[in-house]
């Protein structure tokens, strides 16, 4: 049900009264229609099913969601090496 | 491709790999609604690298898994009459009815044609007066805009040749449903992204409390499944059971307003039964009055159709998760991907066909050593 | 899709009778039968053997192993970006053969064509099968054709048959895939199929994506000079990379372990597969080949691909192994597994 691809608008227009548009799927430009995101700009971002945009991808969450998952595990990881860290100088010969 | 290879790193999903076998202290058994989740957890092998203690219950949600056994009878019926094109999604070609597909209609003679969007189904209905054009309609709520809009187009460019078959489920009742037999094992969902991104999430609240049970709006690509898996872990740990949204690049709590506009003018909420699981109340969309003349069900009266499911097969029960694919009798006898009983054996996401690839000849822990 | 045959590039005016279209008697043996065959495919083809016009043709060949293959064409569309069904006739049989590791000599071409067929489309798939039988280094030395009532045919059916020689000491079959052995690709997967997708009514893209449809044979020349020791060669037509590479772990009863990230895809390819739902892994390709060597031979054969043009960016993708015979495995992009099975039917676009 659930098949959603994220394309870049190109360019807007209307088609026997609806609004249509031109999408960016990576290299590959497709006509789609656009009604459910009367707002979108071109340049936007936007997730296609079955030829209709869904809704408009907001970039910014994106970017805050990857950066989040770069975080995931990081303070452990610091910890673990804080760990090593301290166990290397304690074998050291003072 | 932008917003879906960042998605897919291999040293993000490590870490998330590592977070989610770091707080798994208990047994979950969690469900995964949608079959394009399903999909995903497979061709990217992510279950077989998740805590033994998570289990993933493959959910309903697959339109072609339960899309009813009637309907289908109904749409190779409408498909072999001589003067229909008979439009229809890729997904829906190969699914048996009581006797056949739309392959083997083809293969006799229908005009049956894949269409990547409903509204290349209008475009032949304009180009082609002379025939009728039916749009097989199946779907959730991610697709019920698209349709919507096909119908609505040939209302206003009075396409009367043009009719859909309607047969669109909704995710809440089903869920409900689930959570509501007494036989029910699924502690926590996650919730379809796409269909959030049209209908929002606000619907799960009420569900989350009535039955203590976290669901997470879980995305489709791979890391978009682990973020989804790790959120609702917390929750379960924690004793949580609340609506959280993994999704928010797609997702807002009120989904997309102009398609509920759209849905709401075409679409009334009526009975609908899933195939293997039976009727659910007010769990399906059908077309609202003014658009009935271009309900194909009511267009082609079809007359004398005998439904037979096959009393072997089980996939009722495998679509809610009260017994796994391999506890069926048929699995991998009677009944293979090859020569399908039933829907959850045809489809690509569907429960039993994947499992037919994981587990026939080998665990793939053989494989991964 | 329209395409003319440019009639100043043909070699003999064309003085046929002023039918714009394939009609019944074009089938019937007479007048109408001799003068496509001497003004359509005899231009096109333009060999003695062919010209000898025997009932058959007389060849001679060297005194090894032979070879022959045949294969039947019903392409719908026929012209699409990149080639058309007259460059998958030749091409087709022309690597079928040379996946035996044989030397192409010699094509038959038979036609079915749908009454009312264009002159004109027919005059272009003809002389682009002659176009590819020079590219290929063959000949097309006899032939037939037969004509069926309009509404029985799509147009145009061809068959080709090849005959072709395997030099001394060379043995590749499928069952000859070893554990230890590498797997190469010689190029990018799934153009072809996605090309035809690109066309095909109601998936249609703004976007060109071209076949790759091209003669291997001095590609296969060229590593067979690097190595002896290639063990299996296959070119991944329908069903893609996916069923070759199942048919192979077969036939040889082992397994074969592939990593998906290093399969190349040309980016419009990828992203026309994200678009509708598809695998690039399961889609037919018409110009690429797997080949399976003994690992020491690995990097020679690969060598001498990448300084072919068709072969520029070969790749290993996996290798051969004894666990998990008969099954295709593969790693996925974020370090999972997956077992890649065989397609039931055709690869077909999905929306969940």
């Amino acid at each position: 049900m659930c098949l959603g691809v994220p394309g870049k608008v190109l360019e807007t227009y209307k088609l026997h009264e609806t609004l249509m548009g031109k999408v960016d799927f990576g290299g590959i430009i497709k006509e789609v229609c656009l009604a459910y995101v009367p707002d979108i700009q071109v340049g936007e971002y936007t997730i296609i099913h079955v030829g209709f945009a869904i809704t408009r991808l907001d970039e910014q969450s994106a970017q805050e969601t990857l950066a989040l998952f770069r975080e995931t595990g990081l303070l452990e990881e610091e910890l673990l090496a804080a760990d090593d860290h301290a166990a290397a100088s304690e074998t050291q010969p003072s | 491709m932008k917003y879906l290879d960042e998605f897919r790193d291999p040293d993000l999903a490590k870490r998330l790999f590592d977070e989610i076998h770091a707080i798994t202290a208990r047994h979950w058994a969690l469900m995964e609604v949608c079959g394009g989740q399903t999909h995903s957890i497979i061709r990217n092998g992510i279950d077989k690298l998740l805590p033994d203690k998570i289990e993933l219950i493959h959910g309903p949600g697959c339109p072609v898994c339960v899309t009813p056994l009637e309907v289908i009878d109904k749409a190779l019926a409408i498909a072999a009459h001589p003067n229909v094109i008979f439009c229809s999604f890729g997904d829906m070609l190969r699914v048996p009815g009581s006797g056949q597909d739309l392959f083997s209609i083809k293969s006799q003679g229908g005009d049956v044609r894949i269409v990547y969007s409903p509204l290349d189904a209008v475009k032949l209905a304009r180009e082609n007066p002379s025939k009728e054009v039916v749009f097989f309609g199946i779907g959730f709520e991610t697709t019920a805009p698209a349709n919507a809009m096909a119908v609505f187009q040939a209302k206003q460019q009075g396409l009367m040749n043009f009719s859909m078959l309607v047969s669109h489920v909704l995710v809440p009742p089903a869920i409900e449903a689930i959570m509501a037999s007494p036989t029910n094992r699924v502690q926590a969902f996650l919730a379809a992204g796409h269909v959030c991104s049209v209908m929002g999430y606000w619907e799960y609240e009420p569900i989350a409390e009535r039955y203590h049970v976290p669901i997470v709006v879980t995305g489709f690509e791979p890391l978009d499944v682990l973020e989804g898996i790790r959120r609702t872990v917390m929750q379960l740990e924690a004793g949580r059971a609340e609506v959280e949204n993994a999704y928010p690049r797609a997702v807002q709590r009120q989904g997309n307003i102009p398609a509920q506009t759209i849905l709401k003018q075409v679409f009334e909420v009526g009975e609908r039964k899933w195939r293997g699981i039976g009727n659910i109340p007010n769990s399906g969309w059908h077309l609202r009055g003014e658009f009935r003349q271009f309900d194909a069900a009511a267009k082609f009266a079809v007359e004398d159709i005998q439904t037979q499911e096959s009393p072997l097969c089980h996939s009722g029960e495998v679509l809610q998760g009260l017994i796994k694919p391999n506890q069926c009798p048929a699995f991998g006898k009677e009944c293979t991907p090859r020569k399908p009983l039933g829907a959850t054996m045809v489809s690509n996401e569907g429960a039993c066909a994947a499992y037919y690839q994981y587990g026939r000849f080998v665990s793939l822990e053989s494989i991964t050593s | 899709m329209t395409v003319g045959v440019d009639f100043s590039e043909w070699v003999c005016p064309l003085p046929l009778r002023d039918y714009p279209n394939v009609i019944m008697g074009h089938g019937g043996g007479g007048k109408l039968s001799a003068e496509l065959i001497e003004h359509l495919f005899m231009p096109a083809f333009q060999n003695n053997l062919l010209e000898t016009l025997g009932d058959s043709t007389i060849v001679t060949v060297p005194q090894q192993r032979l070879a022959l293959s045949t294969d039947s064409f019903v392409v719908h569309p026929l012209f699409f970006p990149g080639g058309c069904i007259g460059d998958l006739a030749v091409y087709g049989t022309v690597n079928d053969l040379a996946m035996s590791g044989a030397r192409p000599l010699y094509l038959t071409a038979g036609f079915i064509l749908e009454e009312g067929l264009s002159l004109s489309a027919l005059g272009s798939v003809v002389e682009r099968m002659g176009a590819a039988a020079q590219a290929a280094g063959v000949q097309i030395v006899t032939g037939d054709t037969k004509v069926v009532e309009k509404g029985h045919g799509d147009g145009l059916y061809i068959n080709t048959s090849g005959l072709g020689v395997i030099p001394d000491g060379v043995h590749i079959a499928p069952q000859n895939a070893q554990a230890g052995d590498v797997v190469i690709v010689s190029g990018t997967i799934g153009d072809h199929g996605m090309a035809i997708m690109s066309v095909r009514e109601g998936l249609e893209f703004d976007t060109v994506i071209r076949s790759d449809t091209a003669p291997l044979n001095h590609l296969v020349a060229a590593m067979l000079a690097a190595s002896n020791d290639i063990h299996v060669l296959r070119d991944p037509t329908r069903g893609g990379v996916a069923s070759s590479l199942n048919e192979i772990a077969r036939s040889s009863r082992k397994g074969i372990l592939i990593d998906e990230r290093k399969l190349p895809v040309n980016p419009a390819v990828a992203s026309a597969c994200e678009v509708l739902g598809m695998d690039p892994i399961y889609v037919a390709n018409e110009g690429k080949l797997l080949a399976i060597v003994a690992r020491q031979n690995a990097e020679a054969v690969l060598e001498a691909m990448r300084q072919h043009p068709l072969g520029q960016q070969a790749a290993i993708i996996g290798e051969v192994v004894e666990q998990h015979p008969g099954l295709l495995v593969a790693r996925t992009g974020i370090g999972g597994t997956r077992i890649v099975d065989m397609q039931i039917g055709e690869q077909l676009p999905r929306i969940c």
